[in-house]
């Protein structure tokens, strides 16, 4: 059988910038096995196959303990989050949250956050008048999803700054680590004391809502009778919605910053948006698919032998998706490494398919649109200062670590 | 054809003539003019209003969150058509290449595509059928008429038929909080689709809904007061139901009288036409001017041993419509099969259905995900030892793995281990159709043998 040696270039932090010619590279054996273990699957149509194949479980205690290289992002001391499980526990949670989140129970639930989105953004945007560089990541990219998420789950404002600073330690356990043994150990531990007083901070919070309920939903989860099924713990409530803290931060972090980039590379789509907003539509549609937030989905396990791509996935397999690379696939989108803006037939896997499909699509969707839409209107004569940027370390969430951006004015 | 100039001369300036202005013929419109066709084009239909959705009449239309006139279907782009909406056509005279319509008026084609679908069947005693109170549900009209009188807030509403149609009004009675009886000749809701285990599942659910679900009986009178409103209903079992509102859903006619003595095979089943959508004439013989789509074809299909299968799916009226449109102006070389695996969903008591492939052919069921006891599953149909169709309740994200199953005639049951296999999916039980020659409320999928002119099987209601 052959193999590839991939996966590590792939995590290495030197290919960060680009690293879609190892993902062409991939492509030449849709299915593989890399020498590391794991069967990496990089052509569209074979993902598209597995994220709808019963046969795959992303129950990550069905993953022999060797194979988990990811850092794990749950609470040791915590119920596993939704996107670990498979049904039925996945499907229960899932419908719980959706019940307090989206259609049909709680439509409302995200379209009415668009005010408020609006008014952070310009609120961040004003901020970057007087100077003439901003560091995206820093000045806009990182505070502004936390911000929306404490309003969707009803953080009241007063609180906001501490929520900020346990989101911003907690999400870098999902970081590889680094540094001397010592300092792991020192990480490791703050991240610990994050997540236990955020833990303890949103424990009190339900129990506020669950006596006082207000229009958010944290309010929803407490007070959810769940229909014709069990609600959700107070402890599964809490793996949850740290979960969905870490999941709505990382990822719209990058989304936006590389937008951006991504429009600072392009000055005749930066152009076309300004001229034509409504242009944002497809755009982010294209973003997600040329820069997906999310570019691997690593440790599915095969629950069975799947036949696939000219090979036999065997039985208890590690399995890495690659998405990212589906995205580039030239079977399923012509000129696949070009960017346009107005791309049709786009069905890309910026938020994976199947059950697990990204559950925020709808929140990050709007955070992007609108992010990227006032950016691009008010900044004057935005120019990159550094391409590439320094890049974050970690390659399943992949995006710029800073992305300074020198610019004439700020309009109104 | 491709070289002799005619196809160019009918794509250029040709007349394509559309009979059927609802989904089908309006996405084979636009299939048309995507495709180049830049001639006249005619858009024939009965009802007056423009092409409009029917699956939210009884979802969203019923239940009063989308208002009626706020269903017209979407257009993917515009199509330069001549209307001749609210004039059905009456008869078709394929050697003249004319379609008569209501009017006295006729239109000639080059070609000609019939896009008729289907009627509510209505209730068979005429009297009975013109009480106030008493309805169909297929069209707008008819849906604001129902919504109207939903709305009013009737003491008790009657459903005639547990098919999809009747379960989702049932389910829309009981969101409205109205009491609601459903009277099902067959044993279970939705067995003529989805045989008995799931119909089963079908009958939990609405008595989990507080439905009033009376099977195995038939409504045998519709009993009226001095003035001609509704009052009660009579049922074989010898009860009695007092009701105000009785909606009749005992599926659906075909749209074919019209073409009775033109010469096609049109019938109660439909009109046959090949894998290309081609209309054939009684003798067998394919048309190369008349083409089909749409609910009111039949059509011969390869994953099902090329029987002919008549679909009322709405995704296979845009599929077909697309092909047929498609091979309207394409040389023969160039034409394409109508190859869709059958696919239909339905909401109803709170949860979505979903199937795809041809369930009512299988012998054997299997719940290879989830649990039938808490109405979320996905159930995998065998026949002879294949995989023929699958059907999920609210896990309709997995149906796309068991469409491929199926196409590749995957062996039944399926020999491999997934996420959430119960013990109760470890071995097939029969599936539980009931003898087709007696149907329930008129399945939505038909099989109807491998001849064009198949019109044995004729349906007779209560």
């Amino acid at each position: 059988m052959t193999s590839v040696a991939l996966l590590g270039q792939i995590l290495d932090h030197a290919n960060r910038a680009d690293p879609y010619p190892l993902y062409a590279e991939l492509r030449r054996t849709p299915v593989v096995r890399d020498e590391s273990g794991p069967y990496l699957v990089s052509t569209y149509w074979e993902i598209h196959s597995l994220l709808h194949d019963p046969r795959v479980s992303s129950d990550v205690r069905n993953l022999a303990p060797e194979a988990r290289t990811v850092a794990a992002t749950d609470d040791p001391d915590l119920p596993p989050s939704f996107i670990r499980l498979d049904p039925p526990d996945h499907d229960r949670l899932r419908r719980l949250i959706m019940r307090t989140y989206g259609p049909p129970h709680a439509p409302r639930r995200v379209y009415d956050l668009r005010g408020e989105i609006s008014g952070i953004v310009s609120g961040l945007i004003d901020r970057f008048q007087g100077r003439d560089r901003i560091d995206l990541v820093e000045d806009f990219s990182y505070p502004f999803p936390v911000t929306v998420i404490c309003r969707l789950l009803g953080v009241p404002p007063e609180d906001e700054h501490r929520f900020h600073g346990w989101a911003d330690t907690v999400a870098t356990a999902i970081e590889p680590p680094s540094g001397t043994p010592e300092e792991r150990q020192v990480h490791r531990e703050a991240v610990r004391e994050a997540r236990h007083q955020l833990a303890a901070y949103l424990s009190g919070l339900i129990d506020q809502r669950r006596r006082a309920p207000r229009d958010d939903m944290i309010s929803g989860l407490a007070t959810e009778r769940g229909g014709d099924e069990s609600p959700m713990s107070v402890s599964e409530m809490l793996s949850n919605l740290t979960l969905l803290l870490i999941a709505g931060h990382e990822t719209t972090v990058n989304i936006i910053t590389n937008g951006m980039l991504t429009l600072l590379r392009h000055p005749d789509a930066l152009k076309q948006l300004r001229e034509d907003p409504e242009m944002i539509y497809p755009l982010v549609e294209e973003l997600l698919r040329f820069e997906p937030p999310v570019q691997l989905l690593p440790e599915r396990t095969t629950l069975d032998d799947i036949e696939i791509g000219g090979t036999t996935i065997p039985k208890g397999a590690s399995l890495w998706l690659v998405p990212a690379s589906g995205n580039r696939d030239p079977k399923r989108f012509p000129e696949p490494d070009r960017f346009l803006p107005d791309r049709p037939d786009n069905q890309h896997f910026g938020f994976g398919s199947g059950i697990h499909n990204c559950i925020g699509s709808p929140l990050a969707r709007l955070e992007a649109q609108t992010a990227l839409t006032e950016l691009v209107r008010r900044l004057d004569n935005p120019r990159l200062v550094e391409d590439p940027p320094p890049y974050r370390r970690n390659a399943v969430l992949r995006g710029p670590r800073h992305l300074a951006i020198a610019y004439d004015g700020v309009k109104r | 054809m491709a070289l002799d100039g005619s196809l160019e001369r009918l794509r250029r300036e040709g007349h394509i003539v559309v009979v059927g202005a609802s989904l089908a013929g309006l996405r084979a419109a636009e299939t048309l003019r995507e495709e180049g066709f830049t001639g006249t084009l005619t858009m024939i239909g009965d009802e007056p209003h423009e092409p409009y959705d029917r699956p939210p009449l009884s979802k969203q239309v019923l239940l009063g969150l989308v208002p009626v006139d706020r269903t017209a279907l979407p257009r993917r782009r515009a199509i330069d058509a001549r209307w001749r909406l609210g004039v059905a056509a009456t008869a078709l005279d394929m050697a003249a290449k004319r379609v008569t319509l209501a009017d006295g008026t006729s239109v000639e084609y080059d070609r000609l595509l019939i896009a008729t679908g289907v009627r509510s069947r209505p209730w068979p005693n005429e009297l009975e059928a013109g009480l106030d109170g008493v309805f169909v549900l297929r069209t707008t009209d008819d849906a604001a008429r129902l919504v109207h009188r939903l709305r009013a807030g009737p003491r008790r509403v009657l459903v005639i038929g547990a098919g999809f149609t009747g379960s989702e009004i049932a389910s829309v009675c009981r969101e409205r909080e109205l009491p609601v009886t459903v009277a099902e000749r067959g044993p279970a809701p939705l067995v003529g689709a989805l045989g008995g285990v799931i119909g089963e599942v079908a009958a939990e659910l609405q008595h989990q809904y507080g439905v009033d679900l009376r099977c195995g009986v038939m409504v045998t009178g519709l009993e009226g007061d001095g003035a001609g409103r509704l009052r009660r209903a009579h049922f074989s079992d010898g009860d009695a139901l007092d009701a105000e509102v009785a909606v009749v859903a005992l599926g659906a006619t075909r749209n074919t009288e019209w073409l009775a003595g033109s010469g096609l095979a049109a019938g109660p089943r439909g009109i046959a036409c090949d894998a290309g959508c081609r209309a054939f004439d009684v003798r067998g013989i394919v048309s190369d001017d008349v083409f089909v789509a749409g609910d009111v074809a039949r059509s011969p299909h390869p994953l099902f041993g090329y029987q002919f299968l008549s679909l009322e799916h709405w995704g296979n009226a845009v599929a077909q419509a697309e092909v047929a449109a498609h091979n309207m102006i394409s040389p023969g070389e160039r034409r394409r099969p109508h190859l869709w695996t059958p696919y239909f969903w339905s909401a109803q008591f709170g949860r979505n259905i979903k199937s795809v492939g041809v369930p009512n052919m299988a012998d054997q069921i299997l719940v290879s995900q989830g649990s039938l006891s808490e109405h979320r599953f996905t159930a995998v149909y065998g026949y002879q030892g294949r995989v023929i169709a699958a059907v999920t309740f609210d896990q309709a994200k997995w149906l796309e793995f068991y469409q491929r199953q199926i196409e590749r005639a995957a062996p039944f049951p399926l020999p491999f281990t997934t996420v959430d296999r119960r013990t109760e999916g470890m071995r097939p039980v029969p599936a539980g159709f009931p003898d087709p020659s007696v149907p329930s409320h008129g399945p939505e999928v038909t099989v109807s043998g491998h001849s064009p002119t198949d019109q044995r099987v004729t349906f007779t209601p209560a």
